[in-house]
């Protein structure tokens, strides 16, 4: 077996992995090789043909491809940087530090320095939310829906229905709208939308597209091809209301119902967030390993890919500092106070600027966000219109920062 | 009077507008105030927005001979919501041949619009 020696070993060349091969190339290591499974770089980038990205990284509206196509040639002119495309990860070796990577060109054990694992997410299946009925054709993920029409011009059916209003549910409602398939409703089972504001509008508003709240898939019918999908409203605990029934005749099922941190080749090693299902990170990036960085949707799921590099990008520049002097700094946790649905980083690692990413619990017009370490109240802000499905980004820069667990509440204004 | 509540998609801030539209029966003439912009784009933004929405279209064009099927594209400048099903008409009759590179022109000024179609990844000959 050929044995290879690398500084940064990175898995994943979608928009972290990407990330995390500039910020580990600036701090100029000798080698750093990026493995993907795909022949391409960019990940989910290449079939999100839709626009919205890049106004944060590259202060730019911009398409998915486009925005993979930027932060590839933003590594062009680092010779320290190798990209592998059809590579298979087989196995790591955490005890011996290495990754076996199967590709056409055989077998290939790896040795590196450091790893960062940049896998990105999951969409969550049918089968994860217990859909009652039959089992026919014609039931998709919303990203395999994207990958037919948009990569593959494939067509999925021609009425269809999209469970969840998160946004890949409201972008692939439009998307199907416009090659010419008839989408009947949306149907989100909480009280608020999924996603973002703007893409209710442009992506269901613009098109009469009907979005039922607090409904859910009561029944899918249909032998071989799903025939018709009955919804149904909820009460306030989430049970179907009897009566309230409404079939339609669709042959399309699409499910928007959430992604899953990719964590299947770490997850009996590195720790992982019960509640996310994420990598636990220091705010460096660093997991449970010192050798080993996370960044992007495994580690928690963010909304803007821009975030996604940017912490691809830090996870990457703490690699090769790990690769040249190997410390590892003291680290506090993050804890989560009241109306905290979900928290990323886990801890506080001392000498970082400290980048929080937070969702409410629920919505609210207006919420004090409360940071304090010990008495030291770090940051104390009113944010207007805070929404569950809006992630909200905090920075607080390192010299405020003292030692001590980290508390972060937001209190309802 | 209508009121219509936007938010506002000129920057990730996405500022919460309310737009009061009250029209003046008399003269013809009717008027848009917006409330809760941070800036002037805010106003400008939402004054549109009610009057004639204008949209990036973005979607995808056959290609032959290449290493895919489909090359995706987008208006480089917004359009008229009210013509994106006409544009799209004539974006799927649309093929271009390989290789296609991110920022070639597919269609330009389409429907006179002023926006041109333009190319977002590049697609290379089959091989």
């Amino acid at each position: 077996m050929r044995e290879i020696p690398v500084d940064v070993l990175i898995i994943g060349a979608g928009a972290a992995g990407m990330g995390a091969a500039l910020g580990a190339a600036r701090e100029g290591v000798q080698k750093v090789i990026i493995i993907e499974r795909e022949d391409r770089t960019g990940g989910i980038l290449n079939q999100c043909i839709h626009n919205g990205f890049g106004l944060h990284y590259f202060r730019e509206e911009l398409t998915g491809p486009e925005y993979a196509e930027r932060i590839k040639s933003l590594l062009k002119d680092y010779e320290n940087v190798e990209f592998k495309g059809d590579q298979f990860v087989k196995a790591i070796d955490y005890k011996n530090r290495t990754v076996i990577v199967v590709s056409r060109e055989g077998i290939v054990l790896y040795r590196p320095k450091t790893l960062v694992v940049t896998t990105g997410a999951r969409e969550r299946p049918m089968g994860g939310i217990l859909l009652p009925g039959t089992r026919p054709a014609g039931i998709f993920t919303a990203g395999v829906a994207q990958r037919w029409i948009n990569l593959e011009n494939r067509k999925p059916g021609n009425r269809a229905l999209v469970i969840g209003s998160g946004d890949i549910g409201l972008i692939m409602a439009r998307r199907l709208t416009l090659e010419g398939i008839k989408v009947e409703a949306v149907v989100e089972k909480m009280p608020y939308p999924g996603g973002l504001e703007r893409n209710i509008r442009q992506c269901l508003k613009d098109y009469d597209i009907p979005l039922y709240l607090s409904h859910t898939v009561v029944e899918v019918r249909g032998k071989d091809r799903v025939e018709e999908v009955v919804i149904a409203e909820l009460d306030n605990n989430f049970r179907p209301i009897a009566g309230t029934e409404k079939v339609f005749k669709v042959d399309t099922l699409v499910l928007s119902v959430g992604l899953i941190p990719q964590t299947n080749l770490f997850k009996d090693f590195l720790r992982t967030d019960p509640w996310t299902k994420g990598i636990v990170c220091t705010s460096s990036g660093r997991t449970s390993m010192n050798w080993i960085f996370a960044a992007g949707n495994c580690t928690v799921i963010y909304d803007l890919v821009d975030w996604v590099t940017e912490e691809g990008e830090k996870a990457g520049k703490y690699a090769a500092f790990y690769v040249k002097n190997g410390q590892e700094a003291a680290k506090f946790p993050l804890e989560k106070g009241q109306n905290v649905g979900i928290l990323f980083p886990n801890y506080y690692e001392e000498g970082t600027n400290l980048n929080i990413y937070l969702r409410v619990k629920k919505p609210m017009d207006r919420g004090i966000i409360r940071i304090k370490q010990r008495n030291n109240l770090l940051y104390n802000k009113v944010h207007a219109s805070l929404m569950p499905s809006e992630m909200v980004n905090v920075k607080i820069p390192e010299p405020k920062i003292g030692v001590g667990d980290i508390t972060v509440e937001v209190v309802e204004a | 009077m209508r009121e219509e509540k936007l938010v506002c998609v000129m920057c990730p801030v996405g500022c919460r507008l309310t737009v009061r539209i009250s029209y003046n029966h008399g003269s013809g003439n009717g008027e848009a105030v917006v409330e809760g912009y941070r800036c002037n784009r805010g106003i400008a933004y939402a004054q549109q927005e009610i009057l004639d929405p204008q949209r990036i279209l973005p979607t995808s064009v056959l290609v032959e001979d290449g290493e895919m099927e489909l090359v995706s594209v987008k208006t480089n400048k917004p359009v008229p919501r009210r013509m994106i099903f006409e544009i799209m008409e004539i974006v799927k009759k649309t093929k271009v041949k390989a290789p296609v590179r991110t920022g070639d022109v597919i269609i330009p000024n389409i429907l006179n619009t002023g926006a041109d179609v333009i190319a977002t990844r590049s697609v290379n000959k089959k091989v």
